[in-house]
């Protein structure tokens, strides 16, 4: 990335979260200063910490996957990582109940991992894109069935409603507490996958070139796999599944490192934190009265930048 | 100054063993499947093959990503790029430096990958594998896409690289013609091992099934061919 992208890009994440932190501005305007502080503290800031460390989790997860797989259309949720993720936390959630944050991410963090294990099962490791997108297709198919089954057989009534935030993902009501135990395996996991920026540079030589340069592909592959799942994961246990983010931060982030795909992770991370502070604007500016799930505002953002990717691959390719 | 012994891939490459000089440029020649590849893999440490290198004295399998490169290279047959990168950024990635003004690539170093042709993609693959200036190159079918001219030029130009200083080259090649005319020394590979140094008219007939005849390469005919024997 060049120095004055960087800067741009840093200083647009900067104005996102000032924004996201002041706006709307009535009620901290509100002359009684207690309420106003409880306000910017307690709701906002957890919940532009988690827009931040959620998007920028997505963001670098999606770039290292798809450096991975060698595919631009890889990301946890088409790949199904973050339904996979979904379904392990309202499994866990039915089990123990919605109050036990590390049952609940440990059980996300197993859905995660399932679902990429089988993922790996069904596609292979150099999965071509119809076979990479079919496979994570049929695998978030198959989470959201068994999510929603679970859902009609729980005994709460509430249930649906409980679980309506892990289906389209919510900030909004999470403690700091909430905030930090998403944050910090978001920050260390990124940080990690920044170190794998090099190598998975290399991987765009191809495989077989990577480890006669002397790299180790097997603990690469499965260094990014644990990284994103136990990230991801961690982030899917608060806030739920949000999806198309981590498919097209990275592909905006590989224009600014010239096509590198290894070391567009940083920029990825900057423009997936830039999107869900983005999307979290759009939810809470919104004049609907009520609030929408902040996975609606990413997918209907979303889906048709994915449909123009596909598109756009197809002209090259029949060019 | 390459000295390998006992090099196996399960399946695909048994107890190969073999030497190469300094200055030496040798030619790795057989069938289809014979293992021609998996003994550049072993040599290059792809994949988990057993047996050892020793490199003037190095293992290079053992080295990382930053000193690897000088050691050896390796050149796959494949010249698929699975990412669109622009050609002088690949070059870099490999170790090396983008200044071969022996390859011509001027006007293509800025451009991407997927917008050259196939020989030209395979003369910026090659200088990728050059550039970091190895003891030790594995090119695996390094003329394959490249026009006659560049055929040529390609042959002569890892000569020259490899008579200057204590290098060495190892080229995979299905050409026999052009093995004979720039190799110091041929290895024939059948079957996963090493069979033979240099062409010799009953063995080539035994292995690939052809002879020489009236000046060009023929199928041995039907009746005497030794591979329907076997």
């Amino acid at each position: 990335m060049s120095g004055r992208n960087s800067i741009m890009l840093w200083l647009a994440l900067a104005a996102a979260l000032i924004a996201s932190l002041l706006l709307p501005l009535q009620p901290l305007l509100d002359v009684d200063r207690g309420l106003a502080k409880a306000v910017l503290i307690e709701l906002r800031l957890p919940r532009t910490l988690l827009a931040l460390v959620y998007g920028a989790m997505l963001g670098a997860s999606g770039a290292a996957i798809q450096a991975l797989f060698a595919n631009p259309l890889a990301s946890p949720d088409l790949t199904g990582t973050t339904s996979g993720a979904a379904l392990g936390a309202v499994v866990t959630a039915y089990l123990f109940g919605f109050a036990a944050p590390l049952a609940l991410s440990i059980g996300s963090v197993v859905g995660a991992l399932g679902a990429l294990a089988l993922l790996l099962a069904l596609a292979g490791p150099k999965a071509e894109t119809a076979t990479l997108l079919l496979s994570g297709l049929a695998i978030s198919a198959l989470a959201g069935a068994l999510t929603t089954l679970a859902l009609a057989l729980a005994p709460s009534p509430f249930a649906f409603y409980d679980a309506y935030d892990w289906l389209m993902g919510s900030l909004i009501d999470r403690s700091l507490d909430q905030a930090a135990f998403a944050a910090i395996p978001a920050v260390l996991t990124i940080t990690m996958l920044m170190r794998l920026s090099p190598a998975l540079d290399r991987l765009a030589l191809g495989e077989e070139v990577a480890q006669s340069l002397g790299d180790n592909i097997v603990r690469l592959r499965l260094m990014v796999v644990c990284l994103s799942v136990l990230g991801v994961g961690a982030c899917v246990a608060i806030c739920g599944a949000i999806g198309f983010v981590g498919l097209i931060a990275p592909i905006f982030a590989r224009r600014l490192t010239n096509g590198h795909p290894g070391r567009a992770i940083l920029g990825a991370a900057l423009i997936g934190a830039l999107l869900l502070n983005l999307a979290d604007l759009v939810v809470r500016l919104a004049p609907l009265g009520r609030t929408l799930p902040i996975g609606v505002v990413t997918a209907l953002l979303g889906a048709p930048f994915f449909l123009w990717q596909v598109a756009h691959m197809r002209w090259r390719l029949s060019a | 100054m390459l000295e390998a012994s006992d090099l196996a891939i399960p399946g695909r490459l048994f107890d190969a063993s073999l030497r190469i000089a300094a200055g030496e440029l040798v030619c790795l020649v057989g069938p289809n499947g014979s293992g021609k590849t998996s003994l550049l893999h072993a040599l290059a440490g792809i994949g988990r093959p057993s047996g050892r290198v020793a490199l003037d004295g190095v293992d290079p399998r053992q080295l990382g990503p930053a000193r690897r490169p000088r050691y050896l290279t390796y050149l796959p047959a494949t010249r698929d790029v699975p990412w669109p990168l622009i050609a002088r950024d690949l070059i870099a990635l490999g170790g090396g430096e983008a200044n071969l003004p022996t390859l011509e690539l001027g006007g293509l170093l800025d451009r991407r990958m997927d917008s050259l042709s196939t020989g030209e993609r395979s003369r910026v693959l090659i200088a990728r594998a050059l550039a970091p200036r190895p003891k030790l190159l594995l090119l695996d079918e390094p003329t394959a896409n490249l026009d006659p001219l560049w055929q040529i030029r390609l042959m002569e130009l890892v000569r020259e690289e490899i008579s200057a200083g204590d290098r060495a080259a190892l080229i995979a090649i299905h050409d026999l013609d052009a093995a004979t005319r720039y190799a110091d020394r041929i290895l024939v590979m059948d079957r996963g091992r090493i069979t033979a140094e240099g062409l010799h008219g009953p063995h080539v007939a035994a292995i690939f099934g052809i002879e020489r005849a009236n000046g060009a390469w023929r199928p041995v005919r039907p009746s005497a061919d030794p591979r329907s024997s076997r």
